[in-house]
């Protein structure tokens, strides 16, 4: 199967050229249009499941030996070829991944005159050169697999949402374009095989975000954000290139395998040791805090909200700001190697999911709450990478790609049936007016709050858990205790905005008519449906919720792939089903300094021997829970050890925290209940209470403010300056180079027109006055003449090619007579 | 009476017989069937001389039409000569020499009839035929 998976980038992509590249000319419908990009996401999503499938789960399932690509089958393809670098004997060599023994007895069996030749029969073999190849292949393993999923199969479900909620927009084809494009450039970036793919995907997505985030182009507001996020994200990205040129001159490739192969055995950088690998950790981390929106490089998504919420649901919240979590958790191996850098990313995550969270209390946007939502639980995948618990990081990408997807095209669904109102004040009781949105917002509500059993529950336990259990940094109980406060808040801040949407007393009567742009999309719909200008706000369209039930769905029973392991007697279960264990192949264990944790499975090469002789069959194991600290082992306080040493019990200590991290959920919940529902009054004292933090709250911490004078103005003065020295030197130099070369053009032009002409006109006639009486008398002007040379002539050719014979016969007829 | 008149004639039909095989007339006869091929060439070569030789002596731009007539004459005689020769050596598809004849005298008779139009065009704007009083070629 994974000779065919590059089709599913391609899929997307295809759609997004018929649709906009057709769809304007041949003024496509909207159920064509529609169909064709949720037909090619679904075949997508259908592929991937494939693929995923027969990866991991079917009987030929080679998880988790290794990972796959698909130029290891169909093609070949070498995307910026440097030369002969790879030598393979067969189409799967690379996949099987061999020791010396192995090269020795391929070599054996090959002819005696080629025994001497390079023969790469695994990833270590790969024979280096200077020369940088990187081949444009798509690669399959657990981490691919598991984004493949969550982007198709999530994306697929909003798809089916915007085609509900972008109806009647006059852009209908080019949204459908952009999305398609944006599905194939996050594609790309999951399933690429090197740095360099995921560079291009990473640069697609970024386009794409600002596309569609500036989608409303006339709205100065779209327009400003958009450019905001672009800018914001270049920073972003300008770290993550430097840590691809670092790995490409430090491995002298880019491939994942290989580079990672070869990083395995590289020396640990312990804390405040800033090696080369940490170099790299960093430019990678800037780059993912960039598109994950992280601390100092957040600004650009609360802002990213102008453009239309489907957009929103799939770019910033379920897939693209992933995409920095994705990027942690794939180079795993460099980022382990460095415990300062295990540090930063565990410190900005903590620093972020509590900043963000504690802004979402205050903001009145509906979609802006969400916003800082979604900032605030990137903040907890990588508190959670910080930690050295990479698959939860992942496992809270997933279930947040469940319930934020969800709850955005919840908030959607709200703003479609109250006419494009985006206020929370303007809310309230939309409970009666929208049932179907309400109960599957629920879902979601309960599934971010973190109540059992929905999904966002396990993996932020797990999260929870990991930051106070940690052996990877000393400050694991820092990072507990602000991502507990964190939860806190986002407890508080869900509830109230459940609240004021669906509960309590109707404050949207009389019914608003801003005719935003998005407004005017409906009135110039063909079909006008009377209830879009009826004064109650109404549920929306079937194409609409039936996304939205299975979203909840999924919100409400995903976190079970990764159930707590105080739940289940300290194991992993449910073998390769769960996902603790279906990641394990591909994150690195310091101290055995292979990859997978539970399994001496390298997976990128081969596995050990004690696998391959005890023959554990890995489908059904129970495996153990990671055991072994890291060799940088940190001394510092553990939280989790303290409370182990009093209980005596791992399970009893991991209960403990299971147990306050839904005391603090139940607390966020019942605040948020008792300001918004029970007494409504109670906001606006508290609020007059606290009021610098409820100011600092409400203005962001007026961050954008300080972006805006520290680094917007300074660049505005610089780029005055540059311009007044571009006027008056550049310019000025110009222009003095104009002046000269004029000058300098007449004086040649002067010369020429005089010596030169004056020179050739002198030559010219004295030439012409000396041979033009010669061939004035040869031309007589009477034909005769010329016959006459015509003959001359024809009679010196005849002497030229037959003269010798002509002589010869004179000589003989002259012969007769002497 | 038959055998007088055989008697009669019989030498009479011998030597006919005799003539009509291999005598003096036949063998001439013959021979003029097959002439000589050089003959006719030496020919050619003459008439080509004295075409050439009115063509650029003569004043009277009608007789240098004539000599060229003369000149193509003898062209055409080479062809026929030449065509001929080869179908004695055996080469009895070789018409093309006759086939080019035939066009030269075609494109004589057409290039006659121009040429004595310009003649005509001439004289009336020069009162002249004489082609030494014509040299307006030179400008």
């Amino acid at each position: 199967m994974h000779r065919y998976i590059w089709l599913v980038p391609l899929l997307p992509l295809f759609g997004a050229a018929i649709n906009g590249l057709l769809g304007r000319k041949f003024r496509f419908s909207e159920k064509l249009i529609g169909g064709i990009a949720v037909g090619s996401i679904a075949l997508a999503f259908l592929l991937s499941v494939a693929a995923v499938y027969s990866y991991g789960f079917s009987s030929h399932a080679i998880w988790p030996e290794t990972y796959v690509t698909s130029q290891d089958g169909a093609f070949k393809y070498d995307w910026i070829p440097g030369g002969a670098v790879r030598q393979t004997l067969g189409s799967n060599e690379r996949i099987r991944g061999k020791g010396e023994e192995e090269l020795a007895k391929k070599r054996a069996t090959l002819p005696p005159e080629e025994r001497n030749q390079p023969v790469a029969v695994g990833v270590f073999d790969v024979p280096r050169s200077s020369v940088l190849n990187v081949e444009w292949s798509y690669q399959l393993d657990a981490l691919s697999s598991i984004f493949m999923l969550i982007v198709t199969g999530v994306g697929l479900c909003i798809f089916v949402f915007a085609t509900g909620y972008m109806h009647g927009d006059p852009g209908f084809y080019r949204f459908f374009a952009y999305m398609g494009l944006f599905m194939f450039s996050m594609l790309v970036l999951v399933m690429g095989s090197n740095f360099l793919m995921m560079f291009v995907g990473w640069e697609g997505v970024g386009l794409c975000s600002y596309l569609l985030i500036g989608y409303y182009f006339d709205r100065q507001e779209a327009a400003d954000a958009s450019r905001k996020a672009f800018i914001t994200n270049r920073i972003g990205d300008f770290g993550f290139a430097l840590a691809i040129f670092g790995v490409i001159a430090t491995f002298g490739t880019s491939q994942y395998g290989d580079v990672f192969s070869q990083a395995r055995s590289f020396p640990l950088e312990t804390l405040g040791h800033w090696g080369l690998l940490s170099w790299i950790a960093l430019g990678l981390f800037i780059g993912a805090c960039g598109k994950s929106a992280q601390l100092p490089l957040h600004v650009w998504l609360p802002d990213a909200m102008a453009g239309p919420t489907p957009v929103s649901a799939l770019i910033h919240a379920a897939t693209m700001v992933t995409a920095g979590l994705y990027m942690v958790t794939r180079t795993n191996v460099i980022f382990q190697h460095s415990q300062t850098m295990m540090l930063v990313v565990a410190l900005v995550g903590a620093a972020t999911a509590l900043f963000a969270a504690t802004i979402g209390i205050t903001q009145n946007d509906i979609k802006k709450v969400l916003a800082y939502s979604t900032v605030s639980q990137l903040g907890f995948m990588f508190m959670a990478c910080g930690v050295g618990a990479f698959a939860i990081g992942i496992f809270h990408v997933m279930t947040h790609a469940f319930f934020k997807a969800l709850m955005f095209l919840g908030a959607g669904s709200v703003i479609h049936g109250m006419h494009h109102e985006q206020d929370l004040r303007r809310m309230g009781g939309l409970r009666k007016y929208m049932p179907y949105t309400y109960l599957t917002f629920l879902a979601g509500w309960l599934a971010i709050c973190g109540i059992i059993p929905f999904s966002g529950f396990w993996s932020k336990d797990e999260i929870l858990w990991n930051a106070a259990a940690t052996r990877y940094i000393p400050v694991g109980w820092l990072v507990w205790i602000v991502g507990t406060v964190a939860a806190t808040c986002t407890a508080f801040y869900m509830t109230r905005l459940v609240a004021m949407t669906f509960w309590g007393k109707e404050r949207f009567l009389p019914v608003h008519h801003e005719h935003t742009p998005e407004h005017e999309g409906h009135l110039m719909d063909d079909h006008p449906a009377p209830e879009h200008h009826g004064d109650f706000p109404h549920e929306s369209p079937r194409s609409m919720w039936v996304p939205l039930a299975v979203l909840a769905v999924l919100a409400t029973v995903g976190g079970f792939v990764g159930i707590s392991t105080a739940f289940t007697g300290g194991k992993h279960v449910g073998g390769r089903m769960n996902i603790v264990n279906f990641l394990d192949p591909i994150i690195w264990n310091p101290t055995t300094r292979y990859f997978g944790t539970h399994e001496a499975v390298d997976s990128y090469g081969k596995p050990l021997e004690s696998v391959a002789h005890t023959g554990v069959d890995l489908v059904t194991q129970e495996l153990e829970p990671v055991e072994a600290p890291p060799p940088y082992s940190s001394e510092g306080f553990n939280l989790a050890h303290a409370v182990e040493s009093k209980l005596h019990n791992e399970i009893a200590t991991e209960w403990v925290f299971i147990v306050i991290s839904l005391l603090v959920a139940g607390i966020g919940i019942g605040l948020g209940f008792l300001f918004y529902v029970k007494d409504t009054r109670l906001p606006d004292i508290w609020a007059a209470r606290l009021r610098p933090l409820y100011e600092a709250s409400y203005n962001k911490y007026w961050v954008d403010e300080f972006y805006g004078w520290a680094v917007t103005r300074r660049v505005m003065d610089a780029a005055r300056a540059v311009y007044a020295l571009d006027a008056k030197v550049v310019d000025g130099a110009v222009n003095g180079m104009a002046w000269i070369t004029r000058l300098s053009s007449r004086i040649t032009g002067a010369v020429d027109q005089y010596f030169v002409d004056g020179l050739v006109n002198a030559i010219a006639a004295f030439i012409m006055r000396l041979m033009s009486p010669l061939l004035r008398a040869a031309q007589t002007g009477f034909a005769q003449n010329y016959a006459l040379v015509m003959v001359l002539g024809l009679v010196a050719a005849v002497a030229m090619f037959f003269g010798a014979d002509i002589l010869k016969m004179v000589r003989n007829i002259f012969a007769i007579f002497v | 009476m038959p055998l007088l008149l055989l008697k009669f004639f019989t030498p009479a039909l011998g030597f006919l017989f005799q003539e009509a095989t291999s005598g003096r007339f036949t063998t001439a006869w013959q021979k003029a069937q097959h002439p000589d091929l050089s003959k006719f060439l030496t020919i050619g070569a003459l008439l080509f001389i004295i075409g050439v030789a009115g063509v650029l002596t003569r004043r009277n731009i009608i007789v240098i039409f004539m000599s060229i007539e003369l000149i193509l004459n003898a062209a055409n005689l080479n062809f026929i000569a030449m065509s001929r020769y080869l179908q004695d050596t055996g080469n009895v598809n070789a018409v093309a020499g006759q086939i080019f004849a035939v066009f030269v005298i075609v494109v004589a008779a057409a290039e006659a009839a121009i040429g004595l139009g310009i003649v005509i065009a001439l004289y009336r704007n020069k009162e002249t035929i004489w082609v030494d009083e014509i040299d307006i070629l030179k400008w």
